[in-house]
This record gives C-alpha cells, structure tokens and sequence, in this order.
C-alpha cells in the first residue's frame, strides 16, 4: 500500500464523465493523500481539467464517488454537493487555467469576496450590520488581517489597493493563489498554476506551494504541464491519457513507466513500423 | 493635424474631395428623406418635390465639412484647440488668447445687434456663446487658483443641500416678495426627477452592481403603486402604513421573477426580465375586478404629516390648522417633495451600506466574474435573489409614492418605455456610479421636460416647433453621444469598497518584506 492510501483526505473511485458520446474521464480511481503535492499529468485533452471540474462541482460527473475525509472524522459525498458547497462546506479551493480574478475590484477585494461566507454570517445576514448589530466590524479587521497575511506571502502587499486586472500576468496568478488560500482550504487545486510564468516566477511558485503545504498543514492538487516542475515538488503523480489512468507513483516510478514514455514521446519506431506495414501490405 | 510643410493648394484639394464626398452620401441619403413628400390630395397620395431643401441640406453638409477641413482637422493649428484646452490644464499660447478673444468680441457685437434688431434665435446663440467660453474660463481660473480642492465633494454636497433647502427657500421668498414664480410646476418637475432618480438607484443594484440585465423594472413599480392603490382605496390603509408593505410585496415579486431566470445571463436574462414587464402590465390591464383594468384605480390618499392631511378646512385636524399657519396648496406639494427626497437619499445610504458588507461585495464579484464566485463558495443563487429582492423593494416603494402623488393610476403608466427610460439613466450615468446615475436622471428627465418650455428653439424652426415631440430623438442622439465618448457611463470609474490602511508604521514594513 502507498503512502497516499493510507487515510488519503480525498478518494475518487470509478470516476466517469461522458459528453454525449464522448467519454472524458473513463473510469479513473485515485487517492489523493493529506500534506502531499500532489500532480495530475498527461497530453492535451487527457482530461485533466475535466477531473478537476468533476472534483470542485462544476461537473456532476456521470458515475463514481468522490469522498473527502476531514481530519475530524467527518466525510463529504463531493458529487453530491452544490458546486459553491464543496467551497464552503467540504473546504476545497481552486484556481483557473484562465485566470479568473474579480479585475474591476481591488486585490484587497478579491481575498475579501473569498472570505464572503465568514463575513456573511459576522454580519448577520447583512441585516445585522445594517441596523448596528452583531460584531460584523471585528471580524471584517479579521478578514483584512487575513488578506495581508496572504499578501504578504505572495508579495503583493505594496499592490493591495490597485485594481486586480490591472496587476501582472504572474502577480494575478500568485494572487489567484492568495484568493483560494483565503477559503482555509483542506485541499487547494491549482490548474496549472506555472503556465505563462518565467523560470524565475516559476522557481518562486514552487517555494510557495512548499511554505503552504508546510505551514497550512493542506493538499495540494495540481495540474502541471512543466515536467521539471512537476518531478521536482511533487510527492506523488497520476498521469492521465485519453480519459484513462495509465500510471500512478512517485515521480521516479512515473519517470521510468513505458506507458508514460509512449504517451508522452509516442510509441517507439519498430512499432509505427508494425502499424504501417499492417495498414499498407 | 496634417504633416507639416503641405502646400495650401494641396490642403484645400484633398478638403474639396472630401467635403464633395460628403455631400453626395448626404444627397443620396436624403434625396427620398427629405427631397421628397407624400400629401394627401383629394385625387389620393402625390409627390411633391423640395428640391430647395434638399439643395439647403446638401450645402450645409457640403460647407460645413470644407470649413471644419480647412480650419480644424487638415489646419496646422485647428481652431478648436483653444475651445479643447479650456476644459483641460494645458497652458494658453498668444494664439489661443486671440482666438477666444476674437470668439468673445464677435459673440459680444453680435448680442448687441441682435438686441437691436430684436432677432431673438441670434441673441441666444451668441449667449450661448458667450455662457461657454466664460464657464470655460472661470472653471480654469478656480483650477488655476485653487487646484487641491475636492471638487467631487463639492458637487455632491452641494447638491444635497440644494436638494434640501430648494423648496423651503423658494417658497419663502415667493411668499415674502410675490415674485410670480412657477413654483407649482418646479416642484412638480423636481418630484417628477427625484421619482426618477430614486428608480435609477433602485436598478442600479440590481444592473450596476450585481451585473443583472433588467428591461422589466417598471413591474415592480407597478406593483407597488397598486399595493398601496389597492390597499387604501379597498381597506382605507394610510400611506405610511402601506408604503413598507408596498416594498415587501415589490421585494416578494422580484423573488418570484428571480427564481425562474436564476440560470439565465446577458440578452437571455433582458429578454425573460422584459416579458416579465409585459405580463405584469397585461394582467394589471385584463384583472378588471381586482385591478378596474384600463379605467385604473383613482381617488387614492395623500399622505399626512403624522396624521395631518393638508387640506384647507378642519380647524386643528389639518396641517395649516394644527400649526396656526395659512393654508396652501404648495404646502402638500413641498411635503411629497420632501416624502420623496428622503425615499431617494434612503435607497442612496441603503445602496452605500450595503456595497460595503459582504453581500454587495459578492453582487459585484458576480458581476465580474459568476464561475470565481461558485469557486469561492459565494452561492450565487441567494446571491441573486437578494439583488433582485433589494432592487424590487426600492422600485416598489417609489411606485406607492407615485401612486399617493398621482392620485390615480391605470396600467398606461407603467410601459415597457418607463423600464427603457430607467434603464437609460443608469446606463448614461455610469454602471454602478451613485452620483453618475443622478446626474443623468437630472439631465434625462429634468433637461427634456425643460426643453418643452424653451422658447427660443421656436424662433429657430418657426412657431409650430415643439421640441417635446423630439424627446425621443434627442434621447437617442445623447445615447450615441454617451457610447462614443463615455462608453462606460458619466462616471465609470468604481471606487474600491475597502482599503488597506497603508499610512500606518506597520504598513510601511510589509510593503518593504512584500518587495522582497
């Protein structure tokens, strides 16, 4: 049994999401373990971002389960939740392939609309705040408090108050990061977080996603097409290829499986030559 | 501008191209508009030709656009400029002195003659003139002078207390020097703006801030002027009563029309939200025992100062009686006025608030983004009913206070244009922009109504002109206008609902590690 398998925080079993006739995810089972990084690979249109938006409910998948088990003992049916529940009940966050941050608001107000349900309920269902009531002004300084620790973290503090679309390709995607961290996520997922940033930039991504799965104690799911990327921080990878799971393992054992090799680099000479002689005798 | 160094000849060749060009789009556009004209003769329809006009239209295009050739976009100086750099902080050249100076002097001779010859279309246009370059001027000279004042602010508070103090003052003067002024109908047409700028604040919600196409606002208008009708005339329910359940009923409505469009966006949205317009208009017209259908619902109350209605006779029970003073019908009128103020500014401080609390946070988040706003656990439905529930319960309310001041409404008052004209001030104000959004109502509804008593206009296009029946030609051209120069509204620009305070100690240290 891999490490991941033991009291993994999120299970998928037998996952299959189907367009129509086109299968986009065709039976796919894997655990993804508490504390761990770790990354889901494969070619374009292997499905990858379909098994994200199956996991963060903006797909209800055809078939299969996806369990969160919180460290309590309490466990969520994610195919069973609203899409805006998996956020706020079973604590799972998420980024965009295309970023997708608030870009007429402030940075400050993105991390401020990502806490929108705490300040919700401080603020009485708004009816509270509106007459005086309730301590809606502490837990707003909170919530602020909050936002900087993130700003800090991903430096963007000197920019808080510009407009979020105003900021740089990689400043929008460190903060988009911030956004999904301010939800106190248990399991963040991060669509390929390095896509478009230099190596600096990227080398700086990889140090925060080491800090917050050091100090926030939470999982990291990602979705990476770097391969230098992914084999460095990753504890674990799940490699996708047409819909289907062809390897699963640390990065060393996924490095040196065939299957892998043949999907990402094609099949080898000798075979294409097999294949052209059957189809032209 | 043109390259420097073209020869005359060749700047006046390419104008003539142009301006020939010009004037034979206008011939071939105009040619059937306006150079011919179907009269209706006893032997039935002829054409009857105007070749004059034609002629006039085409010269007008064909001179008009040589000369702004020649002088503003092919001249190396285009004499705009000095007008252009009246409204900015460019500094004036001996060019631009003589311009305006020589602008000033002609309009100047040219009152003077016109006063003379009693020529009235020419006076005004030279005052008009005149009120340009000298509005220019001040405002340039205050810039100049006193360039860190907060002139927003200014404005804004301003016009509140103009707003407050324009009946009572105008009133007391009227009644200390009988200046004869038309203070029934300035208070009527300021009732009229505020009613509109209070609808505009209401939409805003739902449009500007939570991003929700709405053609169909006027149904909750509707529906609150009837609450109120129906309630008062059927069970003799007094305004201030029925004015809070009018707007639940409103809110209540907005729900129900939220609840089937939750999935809808955009055009989609517009559409369903203006048949939801129409149907509430059809039921109101076709419900003859509930509603008296087309005959509508009259004889509805006004409202009392604390249960003193202000009519002239009743010693003590009235409010001129009760407060020992002379009774006047303006008296009713300064009191709607007032009612109906305090109906604008609550919607106004209800709107400030909640853009500040998380709920018109998460309404503009929606409308910058929905699919962020699920994956921030933000539930959009909820999220969406209580923009349309907020922006409803306002339209509501105005629509009582539109019921209590008619006295009398039928479903005529609630057509698809009031939702259009609605829409139209918060789409010229500026999405989301509070100040924006009054000032176009102002303009819309005040500056239109106005131009019905323009007299001036007439001596101009003769004694039949009447300006009203170009309301909507005008509406139109002011919204090109808008979309050309101010895509975005009045005022687009948003201001940010909370701030990192970055004056502190503290502050200056992050900013420093978040460099690092």
């Amino acid at each position: 049994m891999k490490p991941w398998e033991q009291d993994p925080l999120l299970t998928v079993e037998h996952l299959t999401m189907r367009f129509g006739g086109l299968v986009a995810i065709d039976d796919v089972s894997f655990a993804v373990g508490r504390q761990d990084i770790t990354a889901l690979i494969g070619p374009n249109g292997a499905g990858k971002t379909t098994v994200f938006n199956c996991i963060t409910g903006f797909y209800k998948p055809t078939e299969g389960m996806m369990t969160l088990a919180e460290p309590g003992g309490t466990r969520f049916y994610l195919e069973r939740l609203a899409d805006h529940d998996i956020n706020a009940e079973a604590r799972v966050a998420r980024t965009f392939q295309n970023i997708r941050l608030f870009p007429g608001m402030t940075v400050l107000e993105n991390l401020m609309v990502a806490q929108h349900n705490v300040l919700a309920r401080a603020s009485g269902f708004t009816i509270g705040a509106i007459l005086g009531l309730g301590h809606f002004a502490r837990a707003e300084k909170q919530a602020v408090e909050l936002a900087r620790h993130w700003l800090e973290r991903v430096g963007l503090v000197a920019r808080a108050d510009e407009a979020a679309g105003d900021l740089p390709y990689g400043d929008q995607r460190r903060l988009e990061i911030a956004r999904a961290m301010c939800t106190r996520p248990l399991l963040l997922c991060l669509d390929e977080p390095a896509a478009g940033l230099n190596a600096r930039e990227s080398d700086g991504l990889n140090e925060l996603l080491y800090a917050i799965r050091e100090q926030e104690k939470i999982a990291i799911f990602l979705i990476e097409h770097d391969m230098s990327v992914v084999m460095r921080i990753s504890d674990h990878i799940i490699v996708l290829d047409y819909g289907k799971k062809i390897a699963d393992g640390t990065p060393e054992e996924v490095r040196n499986d065939p299957s892998v090799i043949a999907a990402y680099l094609g099949v080898p000479d000798e075979e294409v030559e097999d294949i052209t002689s059957e189809v032209r005798p | 501008m043109v390259e420097p160094g073209t020869s005359f000849g060749q700047r006046l060749k390419s104008a003539l191209g142009d301006s020939f060009l010009a004037a034979i789009i206008t011939f071939a556009l105009f040619s059937l508009v306006l150079g011919l004209r179907t009269v209706d003769n006893v032997t039935g329809l002829t054409l009857q030709p105007r070749p004059m006009l034609l002629a006039v239209t085409v010269g007008i295009v064909f001179f008009g656009r040589l000369l702004l050739n020649l002088f503003v976009w092919q001249a190396q100086y285009p004499l705009t400029t000095p007008f252009a750099k009246l409204f900015t902080r460019d500094p004036f050249d001996t060019r631009d002195m003589v311009v305006l100076g020589a602008t000033a002097l002609l309009a100047g001779a040219g009152l003077i003659v016109a006063a003379l010859f009693n020529a009235q279309a020419y006076e005004l246009i030279a005052v008009a003139v005149l009120v340009f370059v000298g509005l220019g001027l001040l405002r340039r000279a205050i810039g100049r002078f006193c360039p860190d004042l907060p002139y927003g602010r200014i404005f804004v508070v301003g016009g509140i207390l103009f707003a407050v103090f324009f009946p009572l003052t105008t009133f007391g003067l009227e009644k200390a020097f009988h200046l004869g002024l038309p203070l029934r109908y300035w208070f009527d047409l300021s009732i009229l703006v505020l009613t509109y700028v209070m609808l505009g604040w209401g939409l805003n919600i739902v449009v500007g801030l939570a991003g929700l196409l709405d053609l169909g606002y006027v149904a909750f208008y509707a529906v609150g002027a009837y609450t109120f009708a129906l309630l008062a005339t059927h069970f003799g329910l007094g305004f201030w009563l029925c004015l809070p359940i009018a707007g639940l009923a409103a809110a209540l409505w907005g729900v129900i029309l939220g609840f089937p469009v939750l999935r809808l966006r955009g055009d989609y949205l517009a559409i369903v939200t203006l048949a939801f317009g129409e149907i509430v208009r059809i039921i109101l017209l076709n419900w003859t025992e509930v509603t008296n259908g087309p005959n509508g619902i009259s004889s509805i109350p006004k409202p009392t100062f604390f249960g003193l209605p202000f009519t002239p006779f009743g010693d003590g029970t009235t409010f001129s009686g009760f407060f020992g003073i002379k009774y006047d019908p303006l008296q009713g009128i300064i009191f709607l006025y007032y009612v109906i103020l305090a109906l604008a500014f609550l919607t106004n401080l209800v709107t400030l608030r909640l853009r500040r609390l998380p709920i018109g946070r998460a309404w503009e988040a929606m409308r910058e983004d929905e699919i962020a706003c699920r994956s921030l656990g933000i539930n959009t439905t909820i999220t969406k009913l209580t923009a349309f529930a907020t922006g409803a319960m306002f339209g509501g309310l105005a629509g009582s206070f539109f019921a209590t001041r008619q006295g009398f409404i039928s479903p005529e008052s609630f057509t698809f244009i009031e939702s259009a004209i609605i829409l139209a001030i918060v789409v010229l104000g500026g999405m989301g922009s509070q100040l924006g959004v009054a000032i176009a109502a102002v303009v819309m509804v005040g500056g239109f109504e106005a131009l019905r008593h323009t007299e001036g206009l007439q001596s101009f296009f003769g004694a039949g002109f009447d300006p009203a029946l170009y309301r909507m030609l005008l509406f139109g051209l002011a919204m090109v206008g808008i979309m050309v120069w101010r895509p975005r509204g009045l005022i687009a620009s948003r201001s940010p609902t909370i701030e990192l305070d970055k004056a502190g100690a503290i502050s200056s240290d992050l900013v420093g590690q978040g460099r690092a």
